[in-house]
């Protein structure tokens, strides 16, 4: 069973660098919308009008 | 400025001309309290007029009011705390402190006190005050909200790992264990509940201390003793080598309580966000012309009436004006919450705040800024949400008497248990302060309010005074007025009956040019006809629930219904004489000498009245029609709107009395009419509601104000108060009986600390949520 007092500070360092990742999260404003990005998907649609899409496709085609 | 010492040397400073000292100076002085000095500071140029013309609104003499954010609120003790400083300050003459907002409403005499004395005031017990600014507040909001994601997330992250260590050492209890394990697994489980309790838990004990310190027990002081508790007890055993420790249970309930903490400021914010976006839809920038060819940006507010101002499609309104030039569509959604476009053209009213959708327009200035019908608008909601119904009162006070109850009892609770079962006195104590946090009953009522206000101002149903939500609720009897509100309030001319010499286009016009001075809806069936420009009019006056009178050229007219004519010339009526003279409201135009002519109107019912008069019938209550009207023009909208009651002829003053008698036969009377016409009896009534249009109900003395189109929004109004009383009560209930019902089970020590944390959150988050059913 000596092998926890290795593997618990491991775990403690991983811990922190949790919290660590969360305040950085936190600070760059990741969670500042939580609605908006959802919505964000759903609009991106529109901007792309019906001809960019067949571009794209005709683009595979070409490919192809 | 943190003491008078340091003011004294400060002023000292400047008045040596030695500003410089404080222009270049790269480090702050030392202060004796760090508190934000430099914020104080500025509260010197909020006393300046040009800075306070954005949000103080002046009443008469010198009695200024306005809007301020308080940081540092966390719950209804605070408020009170505030409420009570502020008022016994000399020259403040009143303060309201919204909890749900944070925002305060303070009106002073600034012969006394000035804004800045205030400001410095409320920093001096410990908060902090900014005039309402909305950007101010919104960026508030966000460091709030990212604050309490931290802290949130630390108490999750590192409340699993003790929970875990935890686990193992509760299966070490039963199988056994190393003694060099537990007491490894200790040290580190205090080591990852130290940064909790620290910096997760701070919230808790800042807002306690200020408590203790002004000699109150908010809710902050059991939670922050229950969890300084358990942590030193567990401490003490841990270094004394025996008992049992309660890390465990002190992350997790830091971490539930920050989980209901950040709920109620996301719901707190969501209920919220309707007068937020009418906020942030007031324009801030204008373009202004400074002659025929060039124009200038400017802002909203320094907007100027009479100002010629340019509005392209798709920008704001950034003040009320009149058209000029152009022909658009309008979109007024956030303020009616009519969400077609309302088209205008040259000479239509526009309002500050609503967005133009089509066409480039001009427009004249007809107020800005502080006047403005939107700034109107934001101040009767916020006046709405700062004042308390009574309910909510009591159940402040309740929470108050609450609190010193459970220190007193835990700590009897704690001696007791101390004598007889030393081994758990600590998790006794514990379980019996976390448990019984009278957190919901603190939120029961201020998060019902406002989901209220919110879910009716987004319909169209605005609210300014506090009261009137929980009035209306127990309303029983409502009494509409006619004219404007269940019918058109467009009327037309169906018939001129001509009785004199005069000619019939004299008589309109002579009838026009008086009511072109008034503000009745019958006017406007006269708006039509040309008027002669050579006529003059003199002397005129206009006697309400009567008529009008007016000297045009040189001979005296009266124009009026047939009562008031009576009265006050003498003649005879021809009303009766003639059986062929069509249903309808009934003006007569006479002199001196006798009667010239009738006018017939007529005024078509509005759409959606029938079944609103039905649906408040079938909800119980008695729907009634005042009129200063004839019986002719009332009695078949009534029958075909099916009243219960109804009367004609009244004089405003008669209403009041009617309304006056139904009160005192127990009734609560809820008076339905527009705002000018019928104000006495609107401030009369228990609750009154104003259907108004463009900036009339600025004027008006209403509770509250119809700003949709859509009458059936009144019913919707109706239910959802209703609905808000209910779940009020439901609330209440539920926190009175939780806490009631578990303390008994916490001081036999039957509940174990953990599951005390649980089930005081969930109290709270049920209660939040419960709230929150009112927004759908």
């Amino acid at each position: 069973m000596e092998i926890i007092y290795y593997l618990v500070p491991m775990a403690m360092i991983i811990v922190a660098g949790i919290v660590a990742g969360l305040f950085w999260a936190v600070k760059s404003g990741q969670f500042d919308d939580m609605e908006g990005p959802a919505h964000q998907i759903l609009m991106d649609e529109e901007i792309f009008p019906e001809d960019s899409e067949n571009k794209e496709f005709n683009k595979e085609n070409n490919n192809e | 400025m943190c003491c008078k010492g340091c003011e004294a040397v400060a002023q000292a400073i400047v008045d040596g001309g030695m500003e410089n000292y404080y222009r270049y100076r790269t480090e702050k002085g030392i202060t004796a309290q760090e508190l934000v000095p430099d914020v104080l500071r500025q509260m010197e140029v909020y006393d300046r007029p040009e800075v306070q013309k954005t949000f103080v609104r002046h009443a008469q003499g010198n009695i200024r009011e306005a809007s301020l954010i308080l940081e540092g609120i966390v719950c209804a003790a605070c408020v009170w705390l505030n409420e009570q400083h502020l008022k016994s300050l000399p020259g403040v003459l009143d303060v309201q402190v919204n909890y749900s907002t944070h925002r305060a409403r303070v009106s002073w005499n600034d012969d006394e006190t000035h804004l800045s004395e205030i400001l410095r005031a409320i920093s001096a017990i410990g908060y902090l005050a900014h005039p309402y600014d909305p950007s101010v507040h919104q960026q508030l909001l966000e460091k709030q909200r990212r604050d309490y994601l931290k802290r949130l997330g630390l108490a999750g992250a590192l409340g699993m790992q003790v929970m875990m260590f935890a686990v193992a050492m509760y299966i070490g209890d039963w199988w056994g264990m190393e003694d060099a394990h537990r007491i490894f697994f200790q040290w580190i489980s205090l080591g990852l509940t130290l940064p909790v309790f620290v910096y997760s838990g701070r919230p808790f004990y800042q807002a306690a201390w200020r408590d203790l310190r002004h000699g109150r027990a908010g809710m902050d002081v059991p939670i922050s003793l229950g969890i300084m508790i358990a942590f030193g007890g567990s401490l003490i055993s841990m270094l004394r080598g025996s008992g049992h420790v309660y890390f465990d249970s002190v992350v997790m309930f830091i971490f539930f309580l920050l989980t209901a903490r950040f709920l109620e400021l996301a719901a707190r914010k969501r209920a919220s966000e309707h007068t937020e976006a009418l906020i942030q839809s007031q324009a801030t920038s204008a373009v202004r012309e400074v002659d025929a060819i060039e124009t200038e940006i400017v802002a909203a507010l320094e907007l100027e009436p009479d100002d010629i101002v340019q509005i392209r499609p798709g920008e704001t309104i950034p003040s009320d004006g009149v058209i000029i030039e152009g022909v658009s569509s309008v979109d007024e959604s956030l303020l009616t919450g009519e969400s077609r476009p309302c088209s205008k053209r040259v000479g239509d009213i526009l309002v500050g705040g609503s967005v133009n959708i089509e066409n480039f327009l001009r427009m004249r200035v007809t107020s800005a800024g502080q006047e403005s019908v939107l700034s109107t608008i934001l101040q009767l909601v916020e006046r709405a949400q700062a004042e308390k119904p009574a309910i909510a009162r009591l159940a402040d006070r309740v929470a108050g008497y609450f609190v010193l109850g459970i220190l007193i009892l835990a700590t009897a609770v704690g001696i007791w248990w101390w004598l007889n079962d030393p081994q758990q006195w600590l998790s006794v104590t514990i379980a019996v302060l976390v448990v019984t946090c009278p957190c919901a009953l603190s939120l029961a009522t201020p998060a019902a309010i406002t989901a209220a206000t919110g879910s009716m101002i987004k319909k169209g149903l605005l609210t300014s005074r506090g009261y009137a939500l929980e009035r209306l609720a127990r309303a029983d009897t409502i009494v509409f007025d006619k004219t404007g509100t269940l019918t058109q309030g467009q009327p037309g001319i169906d018939r001129v009956l001509c009785y004199g010499k005069l000619k019939e286009q004299n008589i309109l016009q002579i009838a026009a040019l008086l009511e072109s001075r008034s503000e009745h809806p019958l006017a406007r069936a006269f708006t039509d006809i040309e008027l002669n420009e050579s006529w003059a009019l003199i002397d005129f006056r206009n006697i309400p629930g009567g008529g009008l009178t007016g000297t045009v050229n040189g001979v005296p007219y009266y124009l009026g219904n047939s009562a008031w004519l009576k009265e006050i010339s003498g003649h005879d009526v021809p009303l009766n004489q003639e059986a062929d003279i069509p249903d309808g409201t009934h003006i007569l135009l006479a002199d001196d000498k006798q009667v010239l002519a009738l006018f017939v109107l007529h005024d078509s019912v509005r759409a959606g009245a029938m079944e609103l008069v039905h649906d408040l019938q079938v909800m119980g209550m008695k729907v009634m029609l005042y009129s200063g009207d004839d019986k002719s023009a009332v009695e078949p909208v009534a029958q075909k709107l099916g009243m219960d009651t109804w009367r004609s002829g009244m004089l405003p003053a008669d209403k009041l009395k009617q309304v006056r008698m139904l009160q005192q036969q127990g009734e609560t009377v809820a008076m339905i009419g527009d705002g000018i016409n019928d104000a006495p009896v609107l401030a009369g009534a228990d609750v009154s509601i104003a259907i108004g249009d463009g900036a009339r109900y600025a004027a008006a003395a209403a509770d509250m104000v119809l700003l949709s189109d859509k009458l059936s929004v009144l019913r919707d109004g109706v239910v959802t108060v209703r609905k808000m009383m209910r779940i009020i009560r439901q609330n209440l209930g539920w926190a009175l009986a939780y806490n009631l019902a578990a303390l008994p089970l916490a001081a036999v020590g039957i509940i174990h600390p953990w599951m005390a944390a649980l089930g005081m959150s969930t109290s709270s988050l049920l209660v939040v949520a419960n709230a929150m059913r009112l927004t759908k």
